[in-house]
């Protein structure tokens, strides 16, 4: 199982549900460059300017440590990331668990969809990113790198898990905020959960309804929960869903079978 | 003396009667609010109402603190803060707008604290709000200034790699019966500034060329100005006067009529083809010696030092003929090359003679295998500029 984190913080974000699936799954956890604990050199401004860079990691890393089958789930962002990695490389994965997933942000008039935000609060949100990271500094940088083998949490990387260079922040939320991923969806064909939580301001559940309605094996669990992160709010119901997932047998499949 | 203290004491419990935990709630300095750990509101004093203008019927028990948010803001709340609330059980001088019951926004600065059971269940969130309008109009500023100064820093980057491109030929010149190679390293970071060094190698007539390089006290534009007149002093005194210490005494005459009062030094080869091969005339103006290396790679110095240019009423420089045939080579270089350092060990002559030492090689791998060594020696961006110069005659 690979877990990706979502814009904002870093892998972490996965530490209440991640290890529960250790004992009868291969777990593992990453950064995205530019995020965590992750080399902030390796931050490429081409290969980043879109989701497609990210999930070309995310394949790169399944090759890398040879896994199979992978159940990947991704969280906000990663959901698409993850969307796009089953496009590039099909044969790697299983199954896909995609935690508030929003293929686009901003609401598309034209064809009537409402993603929940409009340019503008897009572009209040980097203006908020902006005044949020003034305290981050150049100093905090090595403080931030090589502190991912660290198991536990220490005090400086607990108040620093969801900083990073502000400039690299600002790129990877137009890069996630901006993006349109809709019609990458009914390419999908790899079982799929769509977990949602029943107030999300980031991905509302239309949002999420719109997904499953758009994915050709995708089925939806509303989870008892609110707020965009409920693998840390409600990391058992968040557990117990993906558990119920993982030992159902796709709907699609066995229909088919 | 007794009535006075008394009357103090009176006032200090009057005083601290007069802030009952209430009102001390109520209307503290600063608004405060508490939510139920999904956000929803369930307490929030008289402060935070009259910053927001919102009525209280109209937050507890029915919007979350994420409602009240700005939309970007509620991005913000939804990827960093509430996380950072869950993972660190607090968050502290987040930015945020309030949105106003009118709609207006209002810039706050937020503390929360999650607080947990004994069974480590969220109960509630503690929210302190503070008013940040000014503060933030100020944080605007200093953006704005940062940009500029990061738009202006990099406008100097261009501009000192542009200025340095004009103190070294863009390439080496091909002279033909000749092996020609140079390399130039400026001190720092790259573009960071200009350095003081330079080299030429151009023509004055048929089989007859000149190379130079030199060193120019100092760094930066006013440097650069001087190099840029150093360089075009000695292509102009060149014309005009065969031997390289008359060149070199033109060029003490202009730096010391020049309002500068930066010296430089100089190294100067006038190269004559003729029948036998080439003769080289060596003058140098203060400079470390060219190093001369024969085809059976023996290594010697060429030419006496000088004084330096630019300080003295007479430059003392005195012109030494070497006779180059084939295999032989002559190297000149900077003290950014010798004077390299690691820790309080300079690379040194003897460094430089042990790169020159052994299987006769290219004026091109002289060239490389002497800037890798020395830029290997030195741990970092060189402090020193670094020119190198290598001319051959062909086997």
């Amino acid at each position: 199982m690979l877990f990706a984190h979502g814009f904002g913080c870093d892998q972490h974000m996965w530490r209440f549900v991640a290890p529960r699936f250790a004992d009868r799954f291969r777990v593992v956890t990453f950064d995205h460059v530019g995020a965590g604990g992750s080399d902030l050199t390796a931050y490429d401004i081409e290969r980043y300017s879109t989701l497609d860079g990210y999930a070309q990691d995310v394949v790169e890393i399944c090759r890398d440590l040879g896994l199979r089958d992978v159940v990947y789930v991704g969280h906000s962002v990663s959901a698409m990331i993850g969307v796009l990695a089953v496009r590039q490389a099909p044969e790697l994965f299983a199954r896909l668990v995609l935690v508030g997933p929003s293929p686009r942000y901003v609401d598309d008039l034209d064809d009537g969809y409402v993603g929940g935000f409009s340019e503008e609060d897009i572009a209040g949100l980097l203006e908020s990113l902006e005044s949020n990271y003034l305290g981050w500094s150049g100093a905090m940088a090595p403080v931030i790198m090589g502190n991912s083998d660290v198991p536990e949490l220490g005090a400086e990387l607990t108040e620093s898990f969801c900083r990073t260079d502000p400039e690299i922040a600002r790129r990877f939320a137009r890069v996630t905020f901006l993006s349109d991923n809709r019609a990458d969806l009914a390419e999908v064909t790899v079982p799929t959960l769509v977990l949602q939580c029943t107030e999300d301001v980031i991905a509302p559940m239309s949002v999420g309804e719109y997904v499953v309605e758009h994915m050709p094996d995708a089925s939806l669990v509303v989870l008892d929960a609110t707020g965009h992160c409920p693998n840390l709010s409600a990391p058992d119901a968040t557990t117990a869903a993906i558990d119920e997932f993982m030992s159902g047998a796709s709907p699609a499949r066995s229909a088919t079978a | 003396m007794t009535a006075q203290r008394e009357d103090a004491l009176q006032r200090f419990y009057g005083a601290l009667l007069e802030d009952d935990a209430e009102q001390l709630y109520d209307s503290a300095p600063c608004g405060y609010l508490s939510t139920m750990p999904d956000g929803t509101v369930t307490k929030v004093n008289q402060t935070f109402l009259s910053l927001t203008g919102h009525r209280r019927e109209d937050l507890v028990g029915v919007r979350r603190f994420v409602d009240l948010l700005a939309p970007g803001g509620r991005i913000y709340h939804e990827t960093h803060f509430a996380p950072m609330l869950q993972m660190q059980g607090s968050a502290h001088e987040i930015a945020f707008d309030l949105l106003r019951a009118d709609g207006s926004r209002l810039p706050v600065l937020v503390n929360s604290v999650l607080v947990r059971d004994d069974a480590g269940q969220p109960v509630t969130v503690r929210t302190a709000v503070f008013d940040a309008t000014h503060r933030r109009e100020y944080e605007r500023q200093l953006l704005r200034a940062k940009v500029d100064a990061e738009a202006a820093q990099a406008r100097a980057v261009a501009l000192a790699s542009t200025l340095q491109q004009t103190l070294v030929p863009p390439s080496a010149p091909v002279v033909p019966g000749l092996e020609v190679a140079a390399a130039y390293r400026p001190a720092g970071r790259v573009g960071a500034e200009v350095g003081g060094d330079f080299y030429d190698v151009f023509q004055v007539g048929e089989g007859d060329w000149v190379v130079a390089i030199g060193d120019v006290c100092g760094k930066g534009v006013q440097a650069a100005v001087v190099t840029a007149l150093v360089r075009y002093t000695l292509r102009a005194a060149a014309v005009q006067h065969d031997a390289p210490s008359a060149a070199l005494a033109v060029l003490n005459e202009v730096l010391l009529r020049h309002e500068t009062d930066r010296f430089c030094t100089v190294g100067m080869v006038r190269l004559r083809q003729d029948s036998e091969g080439w003769l080289a005339a060596v003058g140098c103006g203060g400079h470390p010696l060219p190093l001369l290396r024969r085809a059976d790679g023996s290594v010697s110095t060429a030419g006496a030092r000088g004084t330096l240019l630019g300080v003295m009423a007479t430059a003392r420089t005195i012109d030494t003929e070497v006779r180059l045939g084939p295999g032989d080579s002559l190297l000149l270089l900077t003290d950014g090359v010798t004077e390299a350092r690691r820790e309080d060990e300079f690379f040194g002559d003897d460094r430089v003679v042990s790169v020159l030492d052994g299987s006769p090689a290219s004026a091109a791998a002289t060239v490389d295998g002497l800037l890798d060594q020395v830029l290997a020696f030195q741990v970092g961006s060189p402090r020193d500029d670094i020119a190198i110069v290598a001319v051959r005659v062909p086997d």
